[in-house]
């Protein structure tokens, strides 16, 4: 008989304990999940989890991909920690590439130095414009965001579809539902030649910094942080929770726009039908395996990178489905939430002495 | 013997609530349960009901070992509850709420009239159709009474009645128990307040830190001597300054209303009264009055509809947030301590914040000043005798009473011009109230107004100046308190504001 | 304007009716596991769930019985996992129910994939004879598949047993207040438990009806959002079954509409239609919530909120 029996403290340990505990239980029902359809499980999650880094290009893609996670999942961090549940990243991001994406297809053949930079604003601006209308609904009719940011990604990849298949689209792309390629001055440079990672992964390192900082040591964090965790004490302290959701959902959005333009101006090169394969809602799981915290963030940020790009390794090697990611990324998000409860309980096994 | 306990021991992970508790209860006899908040009462009871399970010990019903699994058990045996924080489900009827609280399932009509004639057998008027979010806190604990009744119980529960009504709703309801008691009922009487157990009850058992301290006989013992067996130490009555001054208006509120759609709350309707320097005022009522609008109005939590219905010093604030009351020398201690009082996750220092931030140093420019904060939390937990582990705990770990103590604190070294406190002794043992009440006239001595909203009368005729009694969101003219006697008082708490002129004419006399 | 042919009109009519359907059976899960006091937001990963194992069973036994079952089943197994996190482990359930969805989109994605394009017949209208070839009326009314009319038993049951069963007065009043339900002495966390199981369940059936009748195939995330607009759908019926009915008519009808829309003659892009549930949905909801006393009035007073029976 297994039983939780609250503990007296918090405890420290399993604060940072619980997210390697649950990483290790992911790999036990991985390596399950692997032998249970036939393969052999350590080859299997060799394949998945050390292949595709074993090598400096290897290395390179999973901080690509790393990139837009971590981004998204700063930006929604801060909301969680505010109970601002903004779950339609996914939205703003594809709008952030939208408007970035639909300047630099205007001027396509400029030389600008200024076309990145506007293009970056522009990214932002995006996301937290399309951020803003959860923010508007939910400070002036108290419709749910959960609900409504969700409803608008579903809108935005609609509207990109719409946009690659008539304004946008390339006028000598043979009918191809996609837009022109991006001209040089529009690509972010990249770090390092022979591969795909950009400047991006920079600026990204800058933020969680920033994110951090504020999180940590500012009065804005400070509210964000008192209103998620008891709203009538924020009352009382004068903390306005309007300006918190605001401020959660345009921080959000912002940084997932900035992960749109990222991609589009990135690895991608172009406006596309699909430019995200789900980092908005990956990001998620990444927000709450880093423990909300910036630079858990950014740990938790490579480690969900890594399960991307595995899943493409057995997709090859074993003709597994690329739907692998999806499995690996909610069961890591099941085994969190399940080892968090060891923060306030401890495991006692035994049965409970009765009554005489 | 209708009941008896043996050896019964109760222990959490943080203490032990219950330790070797040995007591009975004979047929017919009204038995007081008496001990101060964290005593170990309500836990005793809560196994008695079925609802915990004790780790040892033995419970004897009408002579048999019983183990009581379920409540549902025990109402099989003839055992009631009726509960203090009510058990009660806000957006249902009383019928549907009696249904869900009785063993037997029949056809609600049936049980409509059942309820109608025990209701009017003893003398509950209760209405089957009606929600219990429009019913007073009196009349929801008479829907308690009712539907333990139903059950034909031969022992009944009752767990503080008495905290949230008026004098006369309390001299009604021991009519009540006395018939009860004739009937041949055993009624389990849990208390904390002496005058009550010497009117009412046979018997008396008294626990201290989970344990049985003391039998008595009510009737033959004195209030003081048993409280001293309850709180196991003297206790200080709060020194008065008779030199000390009072001075000019501080807090002017005129003509203060509001009205909401919220059903669950009481509206305010022209409330009208004066906090001067030096003196502490009083607002005496019974939950759910009003007080919460009347606190939330005054500390800027909720603005006011009108800008001068609120003035601190002449200057009209009712528009004004809390932060900007606070920075006029506003401070405010919330009833709820954990969760408005304070953030229940975060340490000590990081709770100082809550209200110090704009007022002190402890934040600049937006940056936060953390060794401020702890140097501020270590003195405020030395100066107030906060027992904790230090600036870094939690405030959820902290009791009751201390965590009071570091809240009040918080605010007291502030040195605010006015002070608004709300039950500033609720749930906190007899030794921190003490020292709470020594704290609060200390601060009037220095010039401070302040205003005191409780439940508690004894509190209120012990440390306040003036009082004014609040009653559907009305308040009543004040009165000196040392010119006002707990029955006129009580008479306002009721709703009786016809009597108030009466009250007035005889004290201009 | 143009036109319409009745055959046409009975068409569309007859559509709404399928595009409803589904969301009924979501919406009624999900009421029941509110109004016990839980908010499961894997609907979405449940629907998703049901719909491949339904399909799955279908291509194994042929029998869309067995395919409903199995759906359930899948829907209810899915959520039990929601339900022990949630009820023994007290996480969070929000996150829970994003986790749920995430996990549950993965899953599918992952068994379906053998099966994406596997044909499968799809369900028949109920055909009475006699009934049926009543014009208009006939088709209108005896012209669907038997799960739409499960559908309105479905939410008759429900709304008999929430307000004159007493069940659904102990389920309402675990999701009213948790303490007081488990101070009088009702199992809070089993009845949650149930409640879970019967939303899970009843996702699975409306993630079926979309792989087995509205389009007989499997297609990762087939369910496009249906999920999260079955959760707001609970929001807008104020959490009254009746009103879900109604709701998920009114949805029903915007989706027929965008799939018509070209034979209506306009000439307008799809990807842009296409957003017409959506853009509804979030209207719905705005019109709603603006009203927040009727949201507290009727909602739950615990949703939400984890129970612990300690203390």
């Amino acid at each position: 008989m297994i039983r939780f029996e609250p503990r007296l403290a918090p405890s420290r340990v399993m604060v940072y304990g619980a997210p390697i505990l649950a990483v290790c239980f992911t790999l036990v029902a991985g390596a399950m999940l692997f032998s249970a359809l036939g393969y052999d499980p350590l080859n299997s999650l060799y394949l998945f989890f050390i292949q595709p880094i074993s090598d400096s290009y290897g290395l390179t893609e999973l901080f690509l991909k790393a990139t837009p996670l971590t981004l998204c999942a700063v930006g929604l961090a801060v909301g969680f920690r505010g109970n601002v549940w903004n779950i339609g990243a996914e939205g703003q991001l594809t709008m952030g590439a939208i408007v970035s994406g639909a300047i630099a297809v205007t001027w396509y053949d400029s030389t600008s130095m200024f076309l990145l930079p506007i293009m970056i604003i522009a990214g932002v601006l995006g996301g937290m414009a399309w951020a803003a209308i959860p923010a508007f609904l939910k400070t002036r009719f108290h419709a749910n965001e959960i609900l409504t940011s969700l409803m608008l990604t579903y809108v935005a990849t609609l509207f990109l579809g719409y946009l690659v298949n008539g304004p946008l689209r390339n006028p000598e792309g043979f009918n191809f539902p996609e837009s022109r390629m991006f001209g040089d001055a529009a690509l972010l440079p990249l770090l390092f030649d022979e591969s795909r990672l950009h400047i991006g992964a920079l600026i990204t390192l800058f933020v969680v910094l920033l994110g951090w900082f504020i999180m940590s040591r500012t009065l804005i964090g400070f509210q964000v942080k008192v209103v998620g965790l008891t709203p009538l004490a924020a009352n009382y302290a004068g903390f306005n929770p309007k300006k918190v959701i605001w401020m959660s959902l345009m921080l959000g959005g912002g940084l997932a726009g900035l992960a749109g333009m990222f991609e589009v101006a990135g690895p991608i090169g172009q406006l596309q039908p699909v430019i995200s394969p789900g980092y908005g809602f990956t990001a998620i799981i990444v927000a709450f395996l880093g423990r909300l915290h910036p630079i858990g963030i950014l740990l938790a940020g490579t480690l969900v990178a890594l399960s991307y790009l595995g899943g493409e390794t057995v997709q090859m090697e074993l003709s597994l489905p690329l739907a692998v990611t999806g499995v690996f990324q909610g069961m890591l998000l099941f085994f969190l939430l399940a080892c968090d409860v060891l923060i306030n309980y401890r495991v006692v096994l035994g049965f409970k002495r009765k009554a005489a | 013997m209708r009941l008896e306990l043996s050896g019964i021991t109760k222990a959490f992970p943080a203490c032990i609530a219950n330790d070797h508790v040995n007591f009975n209860v004979e047929a017919g006899e009204i038995h007081a349960l008496l001990g101060e908040n964290g005593a170990g009462k309500s836990t005793l009871v809560k196994m008695i009901y079925g609802i915990m399970q004790p780790d040892e010990g033995e419970i004897l019903w009408e002579g048999q070992s019983v183990t009581i699994e379920n409540p549902g058990m025990a109402r099989k045996l003839g055992i009631g509850m009726v509960f203090q924080h009510f058990s009660l489900f806000e957006s249902m009827t009383v019928l549907e709420n009696v249904a869900l609280g009785i063993n037997e399932k029949g056809p609600l009509k049936e049980l409509a009239k059942r309820i109608v004639e025990v209701s009017d057998k003893y003398g509950l008027p209760l209405d089957p159709e009606r929600y219990i979010h429009t019913l007073s806190v009196g009349e929801r604990q008479r829907v308690e009474i009712v539907r333990c009744l139903l059950q034909d119980p031969s022992l009944i529960i009752m767990d503080e009645p008495t905290s949230v009504l008026t004098p006369q709703e309390v001299d009604k309801l021991f009519v009540t128990l006395r018939r009860l008691r004739e009937e041949g009922r055993s009624i389990l009487y849990i208390s904390h307040k002496l005058d009550e157990i010497k009117a009412l009850c046979d018997r008396a058992t008294i626990l201290r830190a989970g344990k049985v301290v003391g039998d008595c006989d009510p009737s033959k013992e004195s209030a003081r001597s048993m409280a001293q067996l309850m709180v196991g130490e003297e206790i200080k009555i709060p020194a008065r300054n008779p030199n000390a001054k009072v001075g000019e208006d501080r807090l002017v509120v005129e003509n203060l209303s509001m009205s909401t759609d919220d059903v669950f709350v009481a509206d305010l309707e022209n409330v009208s009264f004066t906090v001067k320097s030096g003196e502490i005022f009083g607002v005496a009522g019974v939950a759910g009055n009003g007080q919460n609008n009347l606190l939330s109005m005054l500390s800027g939590e909720r603005l006011s509809p009108n800008d001068e219905a609120i003035r601190m010093d002449g200057l009209s604030v009712g528009h004004l947030g809390p932060h900007k009351r606070r920075k006029l020398g506003l401070a405010f201690v919330p009833e709820e301590r954990l969760g408005h009082g304070t953030v229940p996750e975060m340490s000590l220092a990081d709770n100082t914040l809550l209200s110090g931030h704009g007022v002190s140093d402890l934040v600049q420019m937006g940056f936060l000043r953390f060794s401020k904060a702890h140097n501020l939390a270590k003195k405020i937990i030395e100066a107030f005798d906060v027992r904790t582990g230090g600036s870094k705990s939690e405030a959820k770990s902290l009791s009751g009473g201390n965590l009071q103590k570091f809240i009040i604190g918080r605010e007291l070294l502030k040195s605010p011009k006015l002070l608004i406190v709300a039950q500033p002794t609720w749930g906190v043992d007899a030794g921190a109230a003490a020292s709470i009440h020594q704290a609060l006239m200390n601060l009037r001595d220095e010039g401070c107004a302040i205003l005191v909203v409780s439940q508690d009368l004894d509190e209120l005729f012990a440390i306040t100046d003036r009082m004014a009694v609040i009653s559907h969101g009305r308040l009543s003219p004040a009165r000196p308190t040392h010119d006002t006697t707990v029955e006129q008082v009580g008479l306002l708490m009721g709703g009786l504001f016809d009597q108030v002129d009466a009250w007035d004419e005889e004290a201009q006399r | 304007m143009i036109g319409f042919e009745v055959e046409t009109i009975i068409a569309i009519l007859l559509g709404v009716a399928r595009g409803a359907t589904p969301l009924v059976f979501a919406a009624i899960g999900e009421l029941i596991t509110e109004k016990a006091g839980v908010l499961n937001l894997g609907v979405e990963g449940m629907m998703l769930v049901g719909a491949v194992g339904g399909f799955i069973a279908v291509v194994a036994t042929g029998s869309p019985t067995v395919g409903f079952i199995a759906a359930m089943l899948a829907g209810a197994l899915l959520s039990a996992l929601f339900a022990v996190l949630v009820l023994f482990l007290h996480t969070n359930q929000v996150a829970s129910g994003l986790a749920l969805t995430i996990f549950g989109v993965g899953v599918s994605a992952f068994f379906g994939l053998k099966y994406i394009g596997t044909p499968i017949k799809g369900l028949q209208a109920i055909d009475i004879p006699g009934l049926s070839d009543i014009p208009i009326v006939g088709p209108l009314l005896f012209g669907h598949d038997i799960m739409v009319y499960a559908a309105f038993v479905l939410v008759a049951v429900t709304a008999w047993f929430l307000n004159k069963s007493r069940w659904g007065m102990i389920l309402r009043a675990v999701g009213e207040s948790h303490h007081a339900a488990h101070a009088i002495g009702y199992p809070v966390v089993l009845i949650r438990f149930c409640a879970i199981l019967f939303g899970g369940a009843m996702c699975g059936l409306a993630g079926a009806y979309i792989s087995l009748i509205y389009t007989p195939m499997w297609a990762e995330n087939m369910t496009a959002g249906r999920g999260w607009i079955a959760l707001a759908l609970v929001v807008f019926a104020t959490w009254k079954p009746g009103r879900a009915l109604i709701g998920a008519y009114l949805f029903g009808g915007v989706t027929i509409l965008q799939l018509n829309v070209q034979s209506l003659g306009l000439d307008v892009s799809g990807h842009l239609m296409n957003m017409l549930p959506y853009i509804a949905t979030i209207l719905v909801l705005v019109l709603i919530s603006r009203d927040e006393t009727k949201i507290r009035l009727n909602a739950p007073a615990c949703l939400g909120k984890p129970f612990r029976a300690d203390g």
